[in-house]
This record gives C-alpha cells, structure tokens and sequence, in this order.
C-alpha cells in the first residue's frame, strides 16, 4: 500500500505590506513561507501608504512564488490547490495577489480557492495545535479587534469588536507621540515591562454588557497626559506610560474575552493576529486561562502572527476540504467581514 | 509563435491571441466594469475560442503603462505570473505606443493621450512612417504646458485615445488647425495591434517587471521634498 496522497496548497498573501507565499502540506505542515516585508518603505510615512504597498506587491509576488516552490522543493504538478486571500484589506495590494493567484491556478489548471484574510490569522494557530470546535478567537491586529465564535470548522460568527481604533492602531499612534518609529507595538511592549501602572488610564466598555471594545479614548487620554506635561514643561516617566497604556488595552481584551470563554460552550480559545505576538497580552491570557481548565488556550505561534501565507494556506485547506472553489472572476473584496452573530 | 496579448492599462480591456501575425479570437470591452473580474474569464475565453492551451504559449505581451495604476497592475500581475508560471517569454510594450500604432498616416504627429485627472495627462509623440517611431517619450504632463510645446512643432497632429473627446475643447483652443481627430474606432486600444507590436520586441527580465507609472506616488514625491533616496535600507526584504 502505498501512502495515502498529501495534499499540497500553493497560498499567497498581500493584504497589507507584506507579500507572502507558503507551500502547505495537509493544512498543518510548512514547507516554505516566504515573507517579503516592506516595513522599512512605510517607515518613511509612518504608516503604510496603499498605492506603495501595491507597487511594491507586483516588484515582489514572482520572486516570492519562485522562491516558495523552490524552497518546498515542489513542481505545480505536485499541487492540489491555490489559495489566496481576497479580503478584507486594501484594495490595490488583494489585487496584485488575487491575480497572480488566478493566473498561476489558470496556467495549471488548479483549483482556486478564496480566503478570508482573519480566518488565515485564527488558522495560524493551526500550527500550534489542531483546532477543536466550538472555538472563540480573539483576533487583534492593526486593522482588526474582534472577538470570533466558530461553532463548527469553516463557520465564523463575530461577536464583538472594536467600535473604533483597532488595537494596533492605538499601539502605533501611541508609539508615535512617544516618537517611536512605525510599527511601534513591540518596543512599546518591551518599554510596558520595566515601568508602572502610574496613570490608570480608562478602561473603554470593559463593564459594558457585550462584547466590544473602544480603543480611541484610551488614545486621546494617553495624549492628553503627553500632551499636558509638555505643555508644563514636565517629563513623564516613558516606561510607566508604556506600561500604564499597555495595562489598559490587556484588561479590557483580557476581561472581555474571559467573558466570552465563560458565556459560550467552547473547548478552546485561540489568540492570534499582529498583536498576538505581545508578550504582555499573552502572559495575560495564559495565566487567566490556567484557572479555566474546560477550555484549552491556544496561541498562534509568535513568527506567524504577523501577515504571512502558511495562515492562509491552513485555513484554505480547511475550505478545499468543503469544496469551496472561486471562479476565474474572483475579485478583491477590501471590506470582506465575517458574519455577525444574529 | 503564440501569443497572448493583454492591455487593461485603462477603461478599455484588450485581450487576443495570435500566431504570429495572424488573429485567432479577441475580445474588448469598454465598460466601466473591474478588470480583476472581467480580465482572466477573459483570457480564458478568448484562447479557447482560439484553441491554445496555456502550456502551448510561447509569449505574453502586456500594455505597461502608462495608465491608471490599478489597471495596470491588474495586467501586469497576471502576464506576468502567466509567464513566469508558464516559462515562457514576457514583453512590456507601451500603453500610448500602442494606441499610436492603430494610425498609419505617415505625414502627421500621432498624439495618443490618456486622462491623468486634474488637467494633466499621459501622452507621448509618435510618427509612423514605415515604423512606428517615438519622437518624444512616454510622459505625465499638465494638459495646457504639452499643447503649448506641440504647438511649436508647426506640425500637423492626430490626438488617438478614449479620452480625447474630454479634452477636444482645449486641445481646438490651442493648437487650432493644426489638431485632427481620428475615426472613433481608432481611439480604443486593440490587442490584436499590441501583440504584433510586441511580436518583434525583446522579451524582458520576468521577475523585475513592473508598470511604466510614469508618476511617483504622492507619497514619496513629498517625502522627496525633504530626504534624499541614497544610502537607505532596503525597502522590501524577505525575513
């Protein structure tokens, strides 16, 4: 007997400012997962600036599946599928992948298979652990903060998420009144674990009777106080502003989510996204996860939390598997969003 | 030889496949509809009417520019990762010479012309006597400096483009006779034209490709304003 066929996904990212392709075995296993990242472009502007991003993308994406299918020593007729992330993101830079990807599943004839870009980041834990179901992920990246119940594989319900800034995004506006270089979460993360939680910053909706969260007045209060002792020619202790900033943003997600853990029948809860990778949020969570031995807690390994293929690959194997196929018209969808629960 | 051709560089999509000089099928379409979702059923279509399989291409010929962005990284981005996933030859041609190349009147400037927004355009100043030659390059220019410097040629010019009708009032103010207007179908950019234009052109580099913008992003012209491009990390790098 010989063994039974591996399944191989051909995955491509380009949602944002990284240009990603992955070869996945069987959804869990990764054979290359080339990340081209253009932080040091966006640093310039202090952000990422969409039609340089898109430029960016067509300079990158043959070099990066040339190099995918090199590194997983694979040839296209080796490959059972392509996957690619369609949504949400900006528009420009879906494009540039949604094409290459339409092109490479034409010029091979392979099945094309359209990913939700956050469902990618919940599977990135996939390589941590196999994912048991009913689930909740708590997702927070730059553009996302979300909390996502799946009853079932491949069904995602949202059931709270931010009213305003996401997460990130208060971590880079912060990081810049601090005069941080864009992306600053994890300098401000590192800086959050030498000081104090000295200004008691607000803590947005954390009492609120559901499930979202507001980050843009904890941003203005931290730029209030900035902003103040400036003006008074005072300095404020950096390190205990990190820390005093970091500690709101980890007790409201960390409290909302526990909230969540309790309310729903799951077996697991899964942290992942950008901001996953913060050291602070994850002591949080686990050490809140511990007293709660009903429900698995399961991190999306730090070096795929950021925006990268193999995510995309896992969580396209799980929609190959339902049959879930696009046609030659797929387009980019730069507000695609799960459902919300009813 | 095989060829497909493609343009989306604007409004208008071009797609053909040829034998060498012959046509086999085309399609083009001139509706405000998303090249991401029209350009590839497209493709498809059109080399199966034409009996080409992919594998059976040997070159990829696409409109670079210039053109809107979007539109020019939609074609761009599929002949390219149709070429390279097909290890065969891809050639850049330019989006104007292309319109260029549909007038063969030998005794007049061809001025093929694409809309750039806030009265500046994309144009560039062909003659096609014999060849088809370019006098004066691809360039982004405001609308009334470009009319004002044709003028000076003392030549009889022929404006070609789907956006010449917007710009037919100012371009009559300026340059007055000397200004003639092709038939209309002239004015929307075939790719049957592009892939014997691109047919006798060097193949380029696959993995560097990218469009001709003709234009910075508004981005870093104005961080240009204050920094200078050397000695920089590199922007994009693989971790």
């Amino acid at each position: 007997m010989s063994a039974e066929k591996k399944n191989l996904i051909l995955a491509f990212e380009s949602s944002c400012d990284e240009t990603s392709v992955a070869v996945v075995e069987d959804g869990h296993i990764i054979l290359s997962n080339i990340v081209a990242t253009q932080v040091n472009s966006h640093k310039r502007f202090g952000g990422v600036v969409p039609e340089v991003a898109s430029r960016h993308h067509i300079e990158q994406i043959t070099s990066c599946v040339q190099d995918a299918m090199t590194e997983a020593n694979v040839s296209y007729d080796d490959l059972d599928a392509v996957a690619v992330t369609y949504g949400p993101g900006l528009v420009g830079a879906l494009l540039v992948g949604v094409s290459a990807a339409k092109a490479i599943a034409f010029a091979h004839e392979l099945p094309l298979i359209p990913v939700n870009h956050m469902a990618g980041h919940i599977f990135a834990a996939r390589y941590e652990s196999e994912i048991s179901y009913p689930s909740m992920a708590l997702l927070v990246s730059g553009g996302h903060t979300e909390l996502v119940y799946m009853p079932e594989e491949g069904q995602f319900e949202i059931i709270g998420e931010t009213r305003d800034d996401a997460a990130g995004e208060a971590y880079d506006k912060v990081g810049r009144v601090l005069g941080m270089t864009y992306p600053s979460g994890k300098e401000i993360d590192e800086l959050a674990h030498t000081g104090k939680d000295t200004f008691n910053f607000p803590r947005a909706m954390i009492k609120d009777d559901n499930y979202d969260f507001s980050f843009s007045g904890l941003k203005s209060a931290f730029i209030n106080t900035v902003h103040h002792a400036d003006q008074l020619g005072e300095t404020l202790d950096r390190a205990d502003l990190a820390t005093s900033f970091q500690q709101s943003v980890v007790d409201v997600l960390a409290e909302k989510t526990l909230r969540a853990c309790h309310e729903y029948d799951i077996k697991q809860l899964i942290l992942a996204g950008g901001v996953a990778a913060n050291k602070g949020l994850r002591a949080r969570l686990e050490a809140d996860m511990e007293k709660m031995d009903t429900v698995e807690f399961i991190k999306a390994p730090i070096k795929l939390c950021g925006d990268n293929a193999a995510m995309i690959g896992a969580a396209g194997y799980v929609e190959f598997l339902k049959g879930q196929r696009a046609g030659l018209d797929l387009n980019a969808d730069p507000s695609l969003e799960f459902d919300w629960i009813a | 030889m095989k060829i497909l051709a493609i343009d989306t560089s604007n409004i208008p999509l071009s797609v053909a496949v040829l034998e060498d000089k012959t046509l086999l099928a085309t399609m083009t379409t001139n509706i405000k509809k998303n090249h991401s979702i029209t350009l590839m059923p497209a493709i498809a279509d059109v080399m199966k009417l034409a009996g080409v399989k992919p594998a059976e291409l040997d070159r990829i010929i696409v409109a670079q520019g210039p053109g809107s962005f979007t539109g020019l990284r939609i074609g761009v981005a599929t002949a390219k990762t149709l070429a390279f996933a097909l290890d065969c030859e891809l050639v850049g041609v330019s989006s104007l010479e292309l319109l260029a190349a549909g007038i063969s009147d030998d005794k007049t400037d061809i001025v093929p012309l694409f809309d750039a927004r806030r009265n500046h355009v994309f144009s560039g100043l062909y003659r096609n006597s014999n060849e088809l030659i370019n006098e004066l390059p691809d360039q982004h220019r405001d609308l009334v400096a470009w009319l004002t410097e044709l003028k000076e040629r003392n030549q009889s010019q022929i404006f070609v483009g789907t956006d010449v009708d917007l710009f037919k009032p100012q371009i009559i103010d300026i340059l007055g006779e000397q200004a003639y207007f092709p038939a209309p179908f002239l004015n929307v950019p075939q790719a049957f034209i592009l892939g014997l234009i691109g047919k006798d052109k060097e193949p380029v580099e696959q993995e560097t490709f990218i469009p001709n913008y003709l234009r910075l992003t508004q981005a870093e012209s104005q961080w240009l304003e204050t920094h200078s491009d050397k000695d920089h990390n590199t922007y994009v790098e693989k971790i």
